[in-house]
């Protein structure tokens, strides 16, 4: 039976891929991604877990670890953070390319410079394009959940594509939660053996990885690309399948409190946690505030998206990364390319907030939602707005 | 010029453009963008292979009695083996000649 047990988030996503019986992980360690894979070197060293621990040399080195051990048909896992990410990219387009069911713990953390080791989205949105699916959770037992979820779907024969779920880093992986841990049977009902299509496999030899030349690599640019979009299907299957185990369904956008919502919160994340507290508060005041969350990123759930903001007259969008010289963060820059087409669209207003750990409060949300509320009546001079940021 | 059959749709590329067949690249000619072509002058030639060990293509082949030849579906033309032949007995000349 599961248990609910207080235990740090990054140690439940650790245990979540113990459950999920891994065969291989290779991994840097990277605050604030460290204790994940910390616990999982000793669970693997003291016995609890049958798997290959590959202490590699960089990042770069884990990722490309990764893509053979998945090759071979391994059930794999990594974890990384910021400039550990970064230093993985060039192989993060690999993986899907070659339709690989690695999965991916990221602690969200501020890339450099200057130095930061704290918490923002600026290391995975400069991944935005690797083809990846991505999730992001709010609070411990989604990270648990999601690391169930991400090997679930990754594996799943119609998708095999890696996955990375995204937790933000100390103000999630550091803190202790109340989470319901599975137990292995219940989690073996949810997650059954990887059964690879193709593998490394000296009795029946193929290769793997090869050149594209310019005839072919536009149509495997498509092949993977229609795969990524269709994964959405599964992915809210796994879902609700998960739910109609454990009790707790999840979907790709969740709403709150949007019914009669003038102005709707869009955030990712733990935040979001914070916006719902700022939601309460403005709505007894008798402000007509809702909040809409992503915890699908990629593929973009756009029909899901459009459903759960339809009939709001603005959008106040927080981001949380920055993108220097474009036009707006990126999490608002995918909703206005969504939007453009609707008739009738709303709003769109975009604020950077939460920048390199920097904390986002009720007030804040206050603010930005009061902001929008005035931007709605006379439209602002600038595209996106800095909340928090000392002029002076 | 030699052309490959690679005009297949994106639907038929097997999952992670995964090849199945061992040595299938064979059937793509890669000598199609070659400009130069190497001559062998077998009046000159002691037939001892390094032309066919330094072939970065395994373009240059042994022939009959020792001797060796270019394989042109593959040779891209990069005078290698003119370079390292001992007795000068291979010669590159312009394609279009
Ligand atoms: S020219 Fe280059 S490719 Fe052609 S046979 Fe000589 S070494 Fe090989
Ligand atoms: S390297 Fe020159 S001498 Fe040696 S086999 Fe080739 S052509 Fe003949």
């Amino acid at each position: 039976m599961a248990k609910r047990i207080g235990m740090e988030v990054s140690i439940a996503a650790s245990e979540a891929v113990k459950l999920a019986d891994v065969d291989l992980i290779a991994a840097y360690p990277i605050t604030p991604q460290t204790h994940i894979v910390e616990h999982l070197a000793e669970v693997v060293a003291d016995g609890e877990l049958d798997a290959a621990f590959v202490p590699v040399e960089s990042e770069h080195s884990a990722m490309s670890c990764c893509i053979g051990s998945s090759a071979a048909g391994a059930r794999t896992f990594t974890a990384s953070s910021a400039q550990g990410l970064a230093l993985m990219h060039e192989i993060l387009f690999i993986a899907p390319a070659m339709r690989l069911p690695i999965v991916m713990v990221v602690a969200n953390r501020s890339l450099s410079g200057p130095i930061s080791i704290w918490n923002d989205h600026s290391d995975i949105m400069a991944e935005q394009d690797i083809a990846w699916i991505q999730t992001f959770a709010e609070n411990g037992q989604e990270v648990f959940d999601l690391v169930l979820h991400a090997f679930r779907v990754a594996e799943d024969s119609k998708v095999l594509l890696p996955v990375i779920v995204n937790l933000d880093g100390f103000t999630l992986s550091h803190v202790i939660e109340p989470i319901e841990i599975l137990d292995k049977a219940e989690v073996d009902k949810y997650l059954p053996p990887y059964k690879p299509k193709v593998r490394l496999d000296p009795r029946k030899p193929v290769s793997m990885g090869l050149v594209g030349i310019p005839e072919i690599y536009t149509e495997a640019k498509k092949a993977t690309n229609e795969a990524l979009i269709n994964s959405k299907k599964v992915v809210l299957k796994a879902w609700k399948e998960f739910g109609d185990l454990f009790g707790r369904y999840y979907n790709p956008v969740e709403s709150y409190k949007t019914e009669g919502a003038e102005v709707i919160l869009i955030t990712m994340g733990s935040i979001s946690e914070t916006a719902m507290t700022a939601i309460d508060k403005m709505r007894e005041k008798g402000l007509p505030v809702g909040l809409v969350r992503f915890r699908l990123w990629k593929p973009f759930p756009s029909t899901e998206f459009k459903k759960a903001i339809a009939g709001a007259q603005t959008l106040a969008v927080v981001d949380r990364a920055l993108s220097p010289g474009g036009a707006c963060g990126p999490v608002a820059e995918e909703i206005k390319a969504a939007l453009y087409a609707e008739r009738g669209r709303p709003k769109v207003f975009n604020f950077i907030a939460g920048l390199g750990g920097r904390d986002v409060t009720v007030e804040n949300f206050e603010e930005i939602v009061s902001k929008a509320f005035t931007y709605a009546k006379k439209r602002p001079k600038q595209l996106y707005e800095m909340i928090g940021v000392r002029e002076i | 010029m030699a052309k490959i059959d690679a005009i297949m749709g994106w639907k038929e590329l097997d999952l992670g453009c995964v090849i199945r067949q061992p040595g299938s690249s064979r059937a793509f000619k890669t000598g199609d963008w070659r400009s130069q072509r190497p001559i062998v002058d077998r009046e000159k030639c002691n037939k001892c292979g390094l032309c066919w060990i330094y072939c970065p293509d395994l373009a240059m082949v042994p022939a009959e009695e020792g001797y060796y030849k270019v394989n042109l579906d593959y040779c891209k033309g990069c005078g290698i083996c003119a370079k390292e032949c001992p007795k000068d007995a291979i010669t590159m000349v312009l394609e279009e000649d």
